[in-house]
């Protein structure tokens, strides 16, 4: 089996293993941020480049370095590879820029999103982006689509990570949404009308890293640092019925899945448990969910770190979970 | 008079048609592969050390030698007919005029690979050769140069055309694949490369049109000799599509060993300048390569004269120097607007990124706005800079060579013309009243 | 400064029947067979363009789905490619598409002000169409043709080293012949694919 180092930490991993999985599997700071990757859907990954490391000795039959910084999602470990992540400047250097091009086009609407709090990109640019805004042109704005009565579609704020196609085409197997035209023009829409409608199409809105796949049914728009997440299960005959419940006071106000540390959805959930159930006796509760260390709100960052200007401030109280 | 060899015959009348291309010798090459084990073909064209032509320069046998011959999927060959770089119009005069040297090339190269299917992906705009390839293709069928059991020797292989529909990004090798798959032109994400999961998951290898046609002469002489023509490593003959301000556009087969003067100059070739108008500025390789004002594209920083070859106009590295890439010449007179032109091949590469990687998708966008911003007198001088930051932030971060052959022409032309970039900061009213024709947003 | 608003249209779903004639159809099917079993949807780049040329010059909705249809394939797979190509029409176009190349060789030799005469000429900007639905013009970019700049298409047929005049004469020419009926082309499939 490989042996690979990164960051100066070494661990042997199995053949065919992607940089991020054994950085993930030494954990701790040196796993590299990620936002499109998911682990759970084949395919995913190597778009967004937030995770691109250096590596600094290909192998130990070829140390030659490789010639430019690597996706580690989509990048196989070789035997007496040499990684560099965040003790590489470069490295660093480049994961700002590419949180820069997130966000020239992102609304930067944290004030109003649903997801604020929860946002792999917000978070991303807490913890790797400028702190000045070099972006002095008109931002881009879709038009609205409608996609149905449970999923919100705010285009503007998407990234293109495809893991909302993905999911529609190996969670939902079948997919009325897509990725249409190209470039900077790409769009996530449904081309005609049409409603994404079908047992497992509410994954989606788990797997989208920012807020452009919401909610429709989360009720009373609540910020969700005022709710409680709560590991809750119920025997459900479609999925595992393993979910987290977001309490207000004794109220349901949505479901999700459970989401590891990595942020990631443990086992995806119907549609019945996620929009169909939320009186308390639906529910037999487990007790407090936690959340990802990365989250804002787990980490009271609000508190704590000086705001990059590029992020509208947000109108904002911490609350500690747990 | 250069030595010609793929277009030797191409003012042959009805050179098009089979008969005509077998008078002049056409197949004998063929002939002779098929009397070589596959593995001898490959080394006859690892002797000749061409390198591919279709703008990476990658060697041709080595990238043959890497296909995974021990799988048990079938193997396939796509001959890259989407020539869509901008300056680059050589592969369509080829097979316009010689599609059956195209086909033995093919037939040779599937051959070599053991390959029975063979795709040539035509870019969508270039339909009429379709119907001149499926005819040769017929042709060659019916001759029994292609299809079951070619010549008796139990090998069999068909050609099918492909059509593309308006994507430059599908010259990329995997966006290709992908397209042929009947998907959206984003390229993969490798590794895996293709030699070992390329077409439908198979091993495949993806080659040039001129890089599949200059198989045959290289067959027909041997690999030995054909590395003679040409120097160092830059073996063998290219062809070079001329355009711009010359005075004899056009696609020539070059030996390589001419200066770049003698390229330009010569009667032979471009015949000088249009007008008799100083020359500012070369693309020397296709609008992907970093741009040259004309001391550098005609001496090396060090003072030697420069040569077309892979080697010498990339002497200097991205300081100094250039590219040789797809061999699409542009020569640009002193009237021409370095930004302008810089604005129009961001806008270029703007409009065909695929977006799937967030640096090309969003960097190439942002330069084109602050490019549009400066040629319209509405730049500022941080611009300058700014615009060789993203530039930087783009090249080598994203999936695929797409975005570094947006970010090298911005950056060298900041580079070399940094004093035009500032005049157009400073004299905003000038610039301004400049007519260019109208040019805004006009996609469909 | 450049407006960056995108309105991508949201079509409405279309259930008008379509059509291939037989004739048509055993040209698809023979495409099909060029590609190894169960991957067929390699067609779809060549379908989609026969399906633009025969069932009325762009692709609605309703083409699209009779496409997936033929190929087996969900609407959206079929969406998803039309939208990145820009040969595929997802609107309307006029009967003769001048597609005028904008990119390097053909800008510094004088392709913009080709547009900028068709602009004025037929009175539309660039990406619009003829009120009486005969010329849509749009600006492409590098044609591979760049030695003979500047370049424009129309339909499948290359113009080369335009000049005004010549637009014009071409422009005539394309108007005299728009009731000429498309028997010459009723090959096109063949020809073509
Ligand atoms: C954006 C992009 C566009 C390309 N376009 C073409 C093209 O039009 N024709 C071509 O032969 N190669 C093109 N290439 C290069 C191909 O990826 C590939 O390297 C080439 O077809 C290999 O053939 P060769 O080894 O014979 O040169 C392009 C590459 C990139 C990144
Ligand atoms: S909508 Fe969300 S999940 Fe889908 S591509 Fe956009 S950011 Fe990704
Ligand atoms: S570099 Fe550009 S064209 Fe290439 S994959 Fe990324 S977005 Fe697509
Ligand atoms: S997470 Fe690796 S490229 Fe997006
Ligand atoms: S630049 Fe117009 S055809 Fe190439």
């Amino acid at each position: 089996m490989p042996i690979v180092t990164i960051d100066n930490h070494t661990i042997e991993v199995p053949e065919g293993t992607t940089i991020l999985e054994a950085a993930r599997k030494i954990g701790g700071d040196i796993v590299p941020p990620t936002m499109c990757y998911y682990s759970k859907l084949k395919g995913s990954g190597g778009k967004c480049r937030t995770c691109l490391v250096k590596v600094s000795q290909g192998s130990a039959k070829d140390p030659r370095p490789m010639p430019k910084l690597v996706a580690s999602c989509s990048t196989p470990v070789a035997d007496g590879m040499v990684v560099q992540n965040i003790t590489s400047p470069e490295v660093l250097e480049a994961r700002k820029a590419i949180v820069e091009f997130l966000l020239i086009n992102h609304p930067l609407d944290c004030p109003v999103c649903d997801q604020a709090g929860e946002c792999d990109l917000q978070n991303l640019s807490y913890e790797h982006g400028a702190n000045t805004e070099r972006y002095e042109e008109d931002r881009r704005e879709y038009d609205k689509v409608d996609i149905g009565p449970n999923i919100q579609l705010h285009m503007n704020r998407c990234i293109l990570c495809y893991r909302c196609v993905y999911t529609a085409n190996q969670i939902a197997n079948s997919r009325v949404h897509g990725v249409l035209y190209r470039g900077d023009q790409a769009e996530i829409s449904t081309y005609i009308q049409n409603a994404i409608d079908n047992e497992f199409s509410g994954n989606v809105i788990d797997v989208c890293p920012v807020g452009a796949l919401t909610d429709k049914t989360f009720r009373f728009k609540s910020r969700v640092w005022f709710l409680k997440p709560m590991n809750a299960h119920r025997n459900c005959t479609k999925c595992s019925g393993k979910v987290v419940v977001w309490k207000f006071g004794n109220e349901i106000y949505r479901v999700t899945a459970r989401k590891d540390q990595f942020h990631e959805v443990e086992e995806f959930i119907c549609n019945d448990c996620r929009y169909d159930h939320k009186q308390p006796e639906d529910w037999t509760i487990e007790g407090p969910a936690k959340l990802s260390k990365q989250s804002v709100i787990s980490q009271n960052q609000y508190g704590n770190l000086k705001k990059p200007s590029i992020i509208l401030p947000i109108e904002h109280r911490t609350e500690k979970q747990e | 008079m250069g030595r010609k060899i793929l277009l030797e015959n191409i003012d042959k009348e009805g050179i098009e048609r089979f008969d005509v291309y077998r008078k002049h010798g056409g197949y004998t090459a063929l002939e002779k592969a098929l009397k070589l084990t596959p593995d001898e073909v490959t080394e006859e064209v690892k002797k000749s050390g061409m390198r591919g032509r279709g703008g990476a320069g990658f060697p041709t046998g080595m990238k043959w030698s890497f296909l995974d011959k021990k799988s048990n999927n079938p193997r396939y060959l796509i001959c890259n007919a989407d020539e869509s770089e901008p300056g680059t119009f050589k592969d369509r005069y080829l097979i316009e005029k010689l599609p059956h040297l195209l086909v033995e090339g093919l037939i040779i190269s599937s051959y070599a690979l053991g390959v029975n299917t063979c795709y040539i992906y035509v870019r969508g705009e270039f339909k009429y050769l379709i119907g001149i390839l499926n005819k040769a293709i017929c042709e060659a069928n019916a001759n029994k140069f292609l299809g079951k059991n070619i010549l008796n020797t139990g090998y069999s292989l068909d050609i099918h055309v492909h059509s593309g529909a308006g994507a430059y990004i599908c010259g990329e090798e995997t966006a290709q694949i992908e397209s042929l798959e009947g998907k959206r032109g984003n390229p993969r994400i490798k590794p895996p490369f293709p030699a070992l999961k390329g077409l439908y998951d198979c091993p495949t290898v993806v080659n040039n049109v001129e890089t599949l046609a200059a198989v045959v002469p290289i067959i027909s002489m041997g690999g030995e000799e054909y590395a003679k023509i040409g120097t160092g490593r830059s073996t063998g003959t290219k062809l070079i599509s001329a355009s711009g301000h010359i005075n004899r556009p056009g696609v020539y087969e070059i030996e390589m060993n001419i200066s770049v003067e003698e390229f330009l100059m010569s009667d032979e070739y471009c015949g000088g300048m249009k007008n008799g108008k100083p020359l500012k500025a070369v693309i020397a390789g296709g609008s992907s390569v970093p741009i040259l004002p004309a001391h550098l594209i005609l001496k090396t920083a060090n003072g030697e004269n420069r040569m077309m070859t892979y080697e010498s106009l990339a002497d200097g590295g991205f300081a100094t120097g250039t590219m040789l890439g797809s061999g699409g010449f542009i020569a640009y007179d002193e009237d021409s607007c370095i930004v302008r032109n810089t604005w129009n091949l961001t806008r270029f590469y703007h409009h065909e990124s695929c977006g799937q990687c967030s640096p090309c998708r969003e960097g190439t966008g942002w330069m084109e706005r602050v490019l549009h911003r400066l040629e319209n007198g509405e730049g500022r001088m941080h611009d300058i800079d700014l615009l060789t930051n993203i530039s930087k932030n783009i090249e080598g971060n994203t999936i695929c060579p797409l975005g570094d052959a947006a970010a090298w022409p911005v950056a060298s032309a900041i580079r070399h013309f940094r004093d035009e970039f500032e005049f157009h900061v400073k004299n905003p009213g000038i610039v301004k009243n400049i007519k260019h024709g109208s040019l805004k947003k006009y996609t469909v | 400064m450049h407006g960056f608003k995108i309105h991508h249209v949201l079509h409405k779903k279309d259930n008008t029947k379509v059509e291939f004639s037989p004739e048509i159809l055993s040209k698809v099917q023979q495409i099909i067979k060029r590609y190894p079993e169960g991957r067929h949807k390699s067609a779809l780049l060549p379908i989609l363009h026969i399906a633009q040329e025969e069932l009325g010059g762009w692709l609605s909705p309703a083409v699209m789905d009779y496409v997936a249809s033929l190929l087996s394939i969900q609407p959206i797979e079929v969406y998803e490619v039309a939208t990145f190509y820009t040969q595929f029409y997802t609107q309307p176009v006029g009967k003769y598409v001048l597609e005028i190349c904008q990119t390097a060789t053909c800008a510094a030799c004088g392709g913009e002000d080709i547009m900028e005469h068709l602009e004025n000429k037929l009175g539309i900007k660039a990406g619009e169409t003829t009120t009486d639905g005969l010329f849509t013009l749009k600006g492409v970019e590098c044609l591979g043709g760049c030695g003979y700049a500047p370049v424009m298409q129309v339909n499948t047929e290359f113009h080369e080293h335009l000049t005004t005049e010549k637009v014009d004469a071409l422009l005539e020419e394309l108007k005299n012949n728009k009731n000429a009926d498309k028997a010459k082309e009723s090959k096109w499939a063949e020809k073509f694919f």
